[in-house]
C-alpha cells in the first residue's frame, strides 16, 4: 500500500480551511480556533484552545486533528493556492476589525502551527504561516502525493540527504555543476 | 551517494549514469539487487531502450523517424506504433492545456515546427523504468535530465528524497519532496534546445521560472509541468485544477508557490 504523506503546507491549507469554516459558522472572528485566536492588533480574543469558545465544542487541537482526514479532500478540491481567498470569502460575514492577527502557536498532531492573517473590510486578504511543523508526518492523507516542502539549501553530495534532483537545468552544461552530477559522482 | 549523516541508516544505493538523448540518464537502486548482475542487466536494458527511442524520436537526427515524418517522407502508418502513441499523448496535452502545449508550434522564424520531444522524454523514461521495476525487493529511481520515476519495493522501504533544483542555480534547492511510487518532473527554460513557448503565441513565458509536478506517472508529470510552464502567469492556477497532482511553481520574482491539485 502506498505510504502517503501530509506536508507542512498541506497542514497550513487544512487549518486555513478550518478557520474559514468556523468563522463562517460563528460569524465572529474572535471565536475562531486557537491558531488564529490572538490578535496582534484589534479586539481581544479568548485564550488559545479554550474549548468553550470553539463553535463546535471541541478543543482546537482536537478540531485540527479530527478535521484532517476530510479537510484534506477539501484542500484538494479547492486547491491549495486558492485557500486564502476561500477563507476570506467564508469570513466575509464576520465583523472583524481591519488589521493583522497572529494566532498563538497551536499544538497539532503534526507539531506546532501558527497562522497570521490580514483583514481588510471584514475580509481576509492575506494568510501567512509563521510557524508550521518541520517534521515529515506520514499518517494523514491529503492527496496521493506529498506536497513539496520549501527549503533554502545549498547542497553538495556530502551534505545532501537527498537521492535525486528534479530540475530543468540537469542537462548538458548545467549538469556539470548540478547537484545531480555530484550525487552521481559520489555514487560511482 | 555519500554516507548519510542523519540518524536513520539508509540502505546502500547503487548508481549509474549514461548520456542518452542529449541528457544524463541516472539510476539509483536500493535493496536486494542493488549493484548485482540483475541490476546491471536491467540498467543495460534501460539504456538500450532509450538509445532506440532516440533513434526513432530525435529531432537532432535527420534520419530519425520523427524527422522523416516531419518532412512528409513517412506517413504515420509507416512509423513504429510508438509514434502514434506519443502523438496521441501530445494531442491530449494540447486539449488539457487549451493549446499552450502542442507538438506543432511556431518556430523562431514563424514557420511551424513539428517536435514531439516534449512528450517523448517523460514517456520514454516512464516506459524504460519497467526494466527496473522487475527487480524483486529493489527500490528504484530513474531520472532523465531531472525528470524521474520512483518506485519502492514495499511498505518498509524508505522514501526516495527528491530535491527540487533552483531554476537559477543548479547547486541549490528550492524544495524537497518524498517519493514512493510516482514521478516528478520539472520544466523551465534551461533544457538544451527545448525552449518552451506557448504554442498559441510562440511567446516564451515571462513570469514563471520553473514548474515542478508530482504525479502518478512521468507522462502526466512531464506533460503537466511543460503545459503549466507554457501557460506562464496561469501556471499555478491551471495546475491546481489538475487531478491527482501536487507541484511547486517558482516565479521569476522569487516567489515559490506550492500547489495541491484536485483529489481523484
Amino acid at each position: 500500500m502506498r505510504r502517503i504523506v501530509l506536508w507542512s503546507l498541506s497542514t497550513l491549507t487544512v487549518l486555513v480551511l478550518l478557520f474559514g469554516y468556523h468563522t463562517s459558522t460563528s460569524g465572529r472572528l474572535d471565536a475562531a480556533p486557537a491558531a488564529v485566536a490572538a490578535p496582534v492588533t484589534g479586539a481581544a480574543a479568548p485564550e488559545p484552545g479554550a474549548s468553550d469558545e470553539t463553535p463546535s465544542g471541541g478543543t482546537a487541537d482536537d478540531e485540527a486533528a479530527a478535521g484532517s482526514a476530510d479537510a484534506g479532500n477539501d484542500a484538494g478540491s479547492d486547491a491549495g493556492n486558492d485557500a486564502g481567498s476561500d477563507a476570506g470569502t467564508a469570513a466575509g460575514s464576520g465583523d472583524a476589525a481591519d488589521g493583522s492577527y497572529t494566532g498563538d502557536v497551536a499544538s497539532t498532531r503534526w507539531g506546532p502551527v501558527q497562522v497570521a492573517i490580514t483583514v481588510a473590510d471584514g475580509r481576509i486578504t492575506e494568510v501567512a504561516v509563521p510557524q508550521y511543523p518541520a517534521g515529515n508526518p506520514r499518517d494523514v492523507e491529503i492527496n496521493n502525493y506529498a506536497l513539496p516542502v520549501l527549503v533554502q539549501e545549498t547542497l553538495d553530495a556530502q551534505s545532501a540527504s537527498i537521492d535525486m534532483v528534479s530540475g530543468a537545468t540537469v542537462t548538458s552544461e548545467g549538469y556539470l555543476t548540478s547537484l545531480q552530477s555530484a550525487l552521481d559522482q559520489a555514487g560511482l | 551517494m555519500s554516507t548519510p549523516t542523519g540518524a536513520t541508516a539508509a540502505p546502500p544505493t547503487w548508481r549509474a549514469v549514461e548520456q542518452i538523448m542529449g541528457m544524463p540518464v541516472s539510476v539509483a537502486l536500493r535493496g536486494r539487487h542493488a549493484g548485482d548482475t540483475g541490476a546491471r542487466d536491467a540498467w543495460a536494458a534501460v539504456v538500450a531502450e532509450l538509445r532506440e527511442v532516440d533513434r526513432v524520436f530525435s529531432t537532432y537526427r535527420d534520419d530519425s523517424v520523427v524527422s522523416r515524418l516531419g518532412r512528409g517522407e513517412l506517413t504515420l502508418a509507416e512509423c513504429p506504433p510508438e509514434m502514434a502513441e506519443v502523438l496521441a499523448l501530445g494531442e491530449r496535452a494540447e486539449r488539457d492545456s487549451g493549446g499552450a502545449f502542442a507538438v506543432r508550434r511556431p518556430g523562431a522564424d514563424g514557420s511551424e515546427r513539428f517536435d514531439p520531444s516534449g512528450v517523448v522524454k517523460g514517456w520514454a523514461i516512464e516506459r524504460a523504468a519497467r526494466h527496473l521495476h522487475a527487480l524483486a525487493d529493489t527500490d528504484s529511481c530513474l531520472s532523465g535530465g531531472g525528470d524521474l520515476v520512483c518506485r519502492v519495493a514495499g511498505p518498509d522501504s524508505p522514501d526516495w528524497s527528491i530535491g527540487i533544483e533552483h531554476p537559477d542555480d543548479p547547486t541549490r534547492l528550492v524544495g524537497r519532496v518524498p517519493m514512493r511510487d510516482g514521478a516528478v518532473a520539472t520544466s523551465g527554460l534551461a533544457h538544451r534546445g527545448a525552449h518552451i513557448v506557448d504554442a498559441r503565441t510562440g511567446r516564451t513565458p515571462q513570469l514563471v521560472a520553473a514548474v515542478t509536478v508530482v504525479a502518478r506517472s512521468l507522462v502526466d508529470a512531464d506533460l503537466d509541468a511543460t503545459s503549466a510552464f507554457a501557460l506562464d502567469e496561469d501556471a499555478a492556477r491551471w495546475l491546481a485544477g489538475r487531478t491527482d497532482r501536487t507541484g511547486l511553481v517558482v516565479w521569476r520574482d522569487g516567489r515559490v508557490e506550492t500547489v495541491v491539485g484536485r483529489v481523484a
